[in-house]
């Protein structure tokens, strides 16, 4: 692994069309770096991440990928994406298999059929999210925790270099949560560099080596875990408290945070 | 069927049909997908525009059919992509202006009858000229081998279009081109099942392969099967019961699929009687679970406090309800294999 950053982020700008939703962030995620990007609903975590997958308007400031600029970035794949869907389920018959085959199509020019390095990289994704052994069942018959898990196969079938996920544990229940991330954690311990936009930090607590807050389409936290449980809490259930600074450590945990922890899981939908 | 053959024009008219039952499905099959159905219809509509423009200034009409059922696909495209909420009425203006300046002009020239007009709008294999069938025969082999060559790529895109355009795939690309695919199967079928049906022939054998397929790819096999049976049954049973080619062809289509759904209705009651489910348990089966795997039949059980739990959907069945060579000495007999994995 080398040391270029996978992300580098200088007073950037994204939004849609003149629209600026995320405005002057500066990030950096190292190799190996498993970040939690938290924030109330509409304070442009989703936006940022998409802005970075070419899915959101770049509008100003600096972006560079794997030390390339955005604008001259090519090797998408290198970035694994899993997008935030409450369900796989679509008009047509799919097995878990052929949607996690999909990961592997931008790898090759359309008229090479499939080979055996293919076959081994879905197998391994499928192992990955212990899907292996559901690999001919119709997605849409799945929970909607396995169908998490069938986006996270798709998206390591390429072999990312990262993986940005929007909200994995949104609407997916407990038991599933867990297995979900077990899966998370067993990523991170092959090295495996992730960017996860969430509204619950509590099931990845264990993942997770650093946190970015935003808030307003700005980040006001930016750090280790144990700073921020000690000042930031009132992020994780998207309420709009705003701390002005990350030097408030050694706060206790406001109300807010003690309330939002016991609220059960909340469907969160742009 | 051999007085059929020796036929020289019914020859000619299977052939189309073959052709036709396969690509439509084919097609058909994204359009599904997509949930745009009911976009073949429109772009027919459009093309019956350029058929009387042909009719009129006295060229091919095929050619010219082609033109406008080309154009009015890349313009849906171009409409879906711009993503206004007036997206749905610029089509509604499109695909009706195209039918109605297709009537209009027809009723100009002198050299048509109404007759005419509805051997394009519900197909008139039979009365087709020699040259028209050799032109159509080549556009399907073209429709057919693209479709076939580009379809992981439409599933990937139909499927996700948000993770395709992150992965960096040419979506628009590949839209446009499953978009003027579509309108080239619609001017190839307008004479063998007509403007007006060619969408039932693309979609209703899919709503067949639906109901009897559990991936993907079997369903774009049984689709492509049903669609070549129900037109060359069409084409045959229009001969002999003297009836338009196209409305048989649709009738024989929707018959499958009526019968198709009630034998799949009474088969699905039955296996879910059949069908015991496990206890539920907080854990999901798998290589760290802790109970032993057993693969076996080309799936994997767990083995759980004595009992088998096979994988079925989103839960899991107890093995002992079904049967095979191994499950009578039960779990960790001679002949099962314990796979440590």
């Amino acid at each position: 692994m080398t040391d270029t950053p996978l992300i580098s982020l200088r007073s950037a700008t994204f939004g849609y069309a003149d629209r600026t939703v995320v405005e002057g962030v500066t990030l950096t995620q190292g190799p190996g770096e498993v970040i939690a990007l938290l924030g109330p609903n509409g304070s442009g975590k989703s936006t940022l991440v998409k802005g970075l997958l070419g899915l959101s308007d770049h509008l100003g400031g600096e972006v560079v990928l794997f030390g390339t600029p955005l604008a001259r970035f090519r090797e998408k794949p290198r970035i694994g994406y899993v997008p935030q869907r409450h369900s796989l389920s679509s008009s047509v018959r799919a097995t878990v298999r052929e949607v996690v085959e999909v990961g592997r199509l931008p790898l090759r020019p359309f008229w090479r059929p499939s080979g055996s390095e293919d076959a081994r990289a879905v197998d391994e994704a499928l192992d990955a999210v212990g899907l292996r052994d559901r690999e001919r069942e119709d997605v849409a018959t799945l929970s909607g925790g396995q169908q998490r898990r069938v986006l996270i196969a798709r998206a390591l079938a390429a072999g990312p270099d990262l993986l940005v996920m929007d909200e994995p544990t949104a609407g997916v229940d407990a038991a599933n949560q867990a297995v979900l991330a077990e899966v998370l954690s067993g990523l991170a311990a092959r090295g495996t560099s992730m960017l996860i936009v969430t509204h619950e930090l509590a099931a990845l607590r264990d993942v997770v080596t650093r946190i970015v807050c935003m808030d307003a389409g700005h980040v006001d936290f930016d750090g280790a875990p144990t700073a921020w449980a000690s000042g930031h809490r009132g992020h994780e259930a998207g309420d709009a408290h705003h701390h002005p600074s990350p030097t408030e450590a050694g706060h206790s945990p406001g109300l807010a945070g003690i309330v939002t922890d016991t609220l059960p899981t909340r469907e969160v939908r742009p | 069927m051999s007085d059929l053959l020796s036929l020289d024009f019914m020859r000619q008219a299977l052939v189309a049909a073959v052709l036709v039952g396969l690509a439509a499905p084919l097609v058909g099959a994204f359009l599904v997908q997509r949930r745009m159905s009911l976009i073949g219809d429109g772009i027919g509509h459009v093309a019956l525009a350029g058929v009387a423009i042909g009719i009129l200034t006295g060229s091919m009409p095929v050619f010219t059919a082609l033109v406008a059922a080309v154009a009015a696909a890349v313009g849906v495209e171009l409409i879906r992509a711009a993503g206004r909420t007036s997206g749905d009425i610029a089509l509604a203006v499109m695909f009706y202006g195209g039918i109605a300046l297709g009537v209009v002009l027809i009723s100009k020239s002198s050299a048509t009858s109404p007759g005419n007009l509805t051997g394009y709008l519900f197909g008139a294999i039979l009365t087709t000229s020699r040259t028209d069938i050799a032109v159509f025969a080549a556009l399907a082999v073209v429709v057919v081998a693209v479709t076939w060559a580009l379809r992981h790529r439409f599933f990937a895109v139909a499927n996700d279009e948000e993770f395709a355009r992150a992965a960096g795939m040419p979506v628009m690309g590949y839209n446009i081109a499953l978009s003027v695919l579509t309108a080239v199967t619609v001017v190839v079928s307008m004479r063998v099942v007509g403007l007006l049906l060619i969408t039932a022939l693309m979609i209703i054998p899919n709503a067949t392969a639906q109901l009897v397929s559990r991936s993907f790819r079997s369903s774009l096999l049984a689709a492509s099967v049903i669609g070549i049976l129900s037109s060359v049954g069409g084409v045959v049973l229009s001969f002999y019961a003297e009836t338009p080619s196209g409305g048989t062809i649709v009738l024989l289509a929707i018959a499958t699929f009526l019968v198709t759904s009630v034998l799949t209705g009474v088969v699905a009651r039955a296996r879910r009687a059949a069908h015991e489910r496990a206890e539920r348990h907080d854990h999901e089966h798998g290589p760290a679970c802790g109970h032993p795997a057993i693969e076996h039949d080309g799936h994997v059980d767990y083995l759980h406090d004595g009992h088998r739990h096979a994988p079925h959907r989103d839960h899991y069945d107890e093995h002992d309800g079904h049967t095979h060579e191994s499950g009578a000495d039960g779990p960790g007999g001679q002949q099962t294999e314990e796979v440590a994995r």
